[in-house]
């Protein structure tokens, strides 16, 4: 059984690194392959998959994660303004400060559970927002977000020529933008699946999930459970500061809508969505949320009209009228429906869609 | 000379107005199956509950060898090796019987807490094996790759006896191991709880099977109203007038 479960985890990361990597060529057709929303794909991902081991295995809910994203994204640019415009030591620098912040807020959050531990984490995340807006803008730059500057330090880096405009981020030499920009978030992708595979594949990772199914009998089997929940949230943290990072590499600036609790909830929406506690349903998730984000947001009447054009006139008029509203700024319309579709019809999300979809198929195929 | 493994002295513990114990004492002996008997509302559960650290006593201890239990956490009280079985089966219904025997069997051997997230297990091989031979001293090997949530509640029981088992405990608390249990079951869990007695594991047992009670305790502590109106060897219990007044109502056994 173990042997075999060993040779089933690299043949799913080889798979898994192939549709990463060839993520540009197959959403081609679906015209999401674009550098801009690949690089969302992936960020996103990374940060749905950070939260689902914390959600998916332990099942706590926070409610406020994405204060660890803008503190990611908040320490990178601090490490671009005055390091270096060199990638990794932002990133370095970006997970270690999201997860000390991690043990701050899970440290006091997890002496609650359920609901409470949920708002608890809300809170310490809109105290976070509010924050960066007052009293912290000396480090934030409140509402005009933190930016480079020409006159920034960078004590690692040459001193620029005068009359040169502002550096980009790099990876000794290779700029951050377009195609490279998206490669190298994949690449972190891919490792970032690979230790979550590896967490859900250890001893660790099943005694959180015991700790979901049945935290008192874990208590009376011996386990101090606070520092096993403890780890798994700081875990999730510094995922968070690395998606935070990433997004700043990819463009240069933290603002604090970032870590508001709107974002928050977007990670729940996407791991929920995808499938709670799977390894790949959280990514979907995350993928499809960017998506219609990005694609059905700019989609409008015209575009409507184009589309349905092969239908007579009459009935054209009337099914852009119908769907008009669910695209453009209607966008959320369409999400919200799926949402609901997904968590009455399959709570285990798309996974258990795909899993049901396969059993038919398996079912099928025995009978033919 | 018999060396007590259990000592509880003094316990008091009142809920609101109610006095739910007062003032007992109670010693276990090593290796013995020790019965705690009385009728419903006696107080034996809320005796086990503060044995395991799940009630603080109002007043008194509960010491365990030299170690005083009254004030650990339960996870404190599992690792010096005090483990129990709940009344209703309590057991990760989301995991697979083998997943449910290997996680006490992880806490055995790796302690309250242990950071391995990368540990691969296939590397844990000694774990899964010992985890697999529990299950099948209880015939629970052949759906040992279900979940637990689909077992039967005879079975969900036996399960959380062997999660119990697998941490060679040296004092295990049973809480009405065969309530609800088919005659069948039931002689099947004490036949099973015998054989494990060879193994020099002490035993406290709440039972309300009388079936139960005789055919397995060393010693019967009856309790009644919150204190302990009869103990000793199931004979002198037996004999006791105090303990067929209280008890049976007059009754003969």
């Amino acid at each position: 059984m173990s042997i075999h479960s060993t040779r089933n985890d690299v043949l799913t990361m080889v798979a898994f690194t192939a549709v990463v990597l060839t993520m540009p060529l197959w959403l081609d057709p679906i015209g999401a392959a674009y550098p801009d929303l690949l690089q969302k794909f992936a960020i996103f991902g990374l940060f749905a998959i950070g939260f689902n081991i914390l959600f998916g295995l332990t099942g706590y809910l926070s409610f406020g994660h994405a204060a660890f994203l803008g503190v990611g994204s908040y320490a990178a640019v601090w490490s671009f303004k005055l390091l270096t415009m060199n990638v990794l030591p932002a990133i370095a620098f970006a997970i270690i400060v999201s997860g000390v912040f991690a043990v701050l807020i899970g440290f006091i959050s997890l002496r609650r559970s359920g609901i409470y531990f949920s708002i608890l984490t809300l809170a310490f995340a809109q105290m976070s927002y509010n924050m960066a807006y007052s009293v912290l803008t000396p480090i934030t730059n409140g509402e005009t977000s933190l930016q480079l500057a020409l006159n920034d330090p960078r004590i690692l880096d040459p001193v620029a020529e005068a009359g040169a405009g502002l550096p980009s981020t790099e990876l000794f030499g290779m700029s951050m933008r377009g195609y490279s920009g998206f490669y190298f978030c994949a690449v972190l992708l891919i490792i970032g699946f690979y230790i979550s595979l590896r967490i859900f594949r250890s001893p660790f990772g099943m005694k959180l999930r015991a700790i979901k199914s049945n935290q008192t009998r874990m208590n009376y089997t011996g386990y101090n459970t606070r520092p096993y929940l403890l780890s798994a949230f700081v875990i999730s943290g510094m995922y968070a500061g690395l998606a935070g990072a990433l997004l700043a590499i990819t463009d240069p600036l933290a603002g604090a809508e970032r870590m508001q609790w709107t974002a928050s909830g977007e990670v729940v929406l996407m791991t929920i969505l995808g499938g709670v506690g799977t390894l790949v349903g959280p990514l979907l998730g995350a993928g499809l949320i960017k998506y219609f984000e990005n694609i059905f947001s700019s989609y409008n009447e015209r575009v409507l009209h184009e589309i349905f054009s092969f239908l007579p006139d009459a009935l054209e008029n009337l099914v852009v009228f119908v769907t008009n509203p669910f695209v453009g700024e209607g966008w959320h319309l369409t999400l919200g429906t799926l949402f609901m579709v997904i968590v009455i019809f399959l709570p285990g999300g798309i996974m258990e869609g795909m899993s049901r979809l396969g059993r038919l198929f398996r079912f099928g195929r025995k009978e033919g | 000379m018999t060396e007590t493994v259990l000592n509880v002295s003094n316990v008091q513990k009142t809920f609101g107005g109610l006095q739910a114990l007062s003032d007992i004492n109670l010693k276990v002996d090593k290796g013995q199956i020790h019965a705690i008997i009385g009728p419903n509302g006696a107080g034996k559960s809320t005796l086990l509950n503060v044995i395991i650290g799940r009630l603080a006593p109002d007043s008194g201890t509960v010491k365990f060898g030299d170690m005083i239990l009254t004030g650990m956490q339960p996870y404190e009280i599992n690792q010096a090796g005090v483990v129990r079985v709940f009344q209703t089966p309590e057991i990760f219904p989301e995991l697979t019987l083998l997943q449910n025997v290997m996680v006490p069997a992880f806490a055995k051997r790796d302690g309250s807490f242990k950071f391995n997230p990368f540990k691969s297990m296939a590397r844990e091989k000694a774990i899964v094996e010992e985890a697999e031979h529990v299950l099948e001293d209880l015939g629970l090997h052949n759906q040992m790759h279900n979940l637990s949530s689909s077992m039967s509640r005879g079975d969900k029981r036996r399960l959380e006896l062997a999660m119990c088992l697998i941490q060679h405990p040296k004092l295990l608390l049973l809480d009405e191991p065969t309530a609800g249990m088919a005659r069948h079951d039931t002689n099947r869990t004490i036949e099973l709880l015998q054989r494990i007695k060879e193994r020099g594991m002490t035993k406290v047992i709440i039972e309300h099977d009388m079936h139960v009670v005789f055919s397995l305790a060393d010693h019967i502590s009856v309790l009644a109203q919150g204190a302990i109106i009869a103990d000793g060897t199931p004979d002198e219990v037996r004999g006791n007038p105090k303990v067929q007044e209280a008890y049976l109502g007059g009754a003969h056994l």
